[in-house]
């Protein structure tokens, strides 16, 4: 990528993020209720869409190879057990990453 | 922003201050990792200043995605910041001009948090005190990103599989909606839309989450009924 595709991709990014944050503020400034369905759709949303970034960054995995899929799977786990004993969330994602890094780099 | 304010509002943000550095070092060393010079970490942060989404830029940039792909997916991803405007559109409402417009833009799931929570102490200033903590926390991220990036450009490790870092977070958000939500069918729709999705378009470029979104929407509207009875309160705000 050129400089200028990287400044335009992070442009993007800058200005879709903040429209997403003055949305509400640019509708709704002024003693007027939000639609009772964008508040359900608020509500329910987000954890349906993470639930779906997750599977985007599983989109990649082959099942060609034991390699291809088992060190995603593991460190998912990993992170997933270390989340619910500690809640921790630097434990969770440094531990899992790390371990992810270790069987990509030294067993697979 | 004087003394005064800054010590008041310097003790709620340590938390943040903890987590930010170390998200913000991690999305610094990935961006590294993937060859882009810690100026560009700087910049993002900067200027997008959101964790699940500039984990999400190092991916885009990483693949060159086309602007299109970058603006659909940044958009989604971001799409649960409509609530938090919502609820504090009434805490915001004396604060004017160029002021408010960088408080909306702060307004990260942290910060969200935190000024759900505060309330200034006596003699300080409200909009100040908001305003305070919405700048150091975005301090903290900007210093943790370039402390990552830097590290990472200097430090030569190999840092095959840093990008599982992504995952790790996305995991983590959802154990926690997961723990503040009593219901799950969204969970399921989601995964479930998504994985159909891609086993039909396959992965190139993240094109199959235009029709699970579709599906998504489609499903939560046609789940309203069930999911959200009209007799029901609707408390807004949560999420990651």
């Amino acid at each position: 990528m050129t400089n200028l595709q990287i400044a335009l991709s992070v442009a993007v990014m800058a200005v879709v993020t903040f429209l997403t944050r003055a949305l509400p503020f640019l509708l709704f400034g002024r003693d007027k209720e939000p639609p009772k369905v964008i508040l359900y759709l608020g509500r329910f949303l987000p954890p349906a869409v993470i639930a779906m970034l997750i599977v985007y960054c599983y989109r990649s995995v082959s099942f060609a190879a034991v390699g291809g899929w088992l060190p995603a799977f593991l460190a998912g786990a990993l992170v997933l057990i270390l989340h619910l004993w500690k809640r921790n969330d630097m434990l969770s994602i440094v531990g899992g990453t790390i371990f992810y890094m270790f069987l990509v780099q030294a067993v697979f | 922003m004087n003394r005064k304010t800054l010590a008041a509002a310097f003790p709620h943000t340590v938390p943040v201050l903890m987590g930010y550095l170390s998200i913000g070092i991690v999305f610094g060393w990935m961006m590294s990792a993937a060859g882009f010079v810690p100026l560009w970490s700087a910049a993002m942060s900067l200027t997008i200043y959101a964790g699940s989404g500039q984990y999400l830029g190092v991916d885009l940039l990483a693949n060159a995605s086309p602007l299109a792909d970058v603006a659909f997916l940044t958009l989604i991803i971001n799409f649960r910041h409509l609530v938090y405007g919502l609820s504090m559109l009434e805490k915001f409402r004396d604060i004017k001009g160029l002021r408010k417009l960088y408080m909306i833009f702060a307004l990260t799931d942290e910060t969200y948090a935190l000024l759900s929570g505060v309330t200034p102490p006596e003699g300080v200033e409200a909009k100040d005190f908001y305003f305070t903590i919405s700048l150091l926390d975005h301090i903290y991220w900007i210093a943790g990103s370039i402390i990552g990036a830097v590290a990472g450009a200097l430090i030569t490790i190999n840092t095959e599989g840093i990008d599982f870092a992504m995952t790790a977070l996305f995991i983590v958000i959802a154990v926690e909606q997961w723990q503040s939500n009593d219901r799950h069918f969204p969970v399921f729709l989601g995964a479930g839309a998504t994985l159909a999705s891609l086993l039909l378009l396959g992965p190139e470029g993240g094109r199959f989450l235009i029709p699970a979104l579709v599906i998504l929407v489609g499903g939560l509207l046609l789940a309203r009924p069930r999911l959200d009875p009209p007799a029901a309160g609707l408390k807004g705000g949560e999420g990651a």
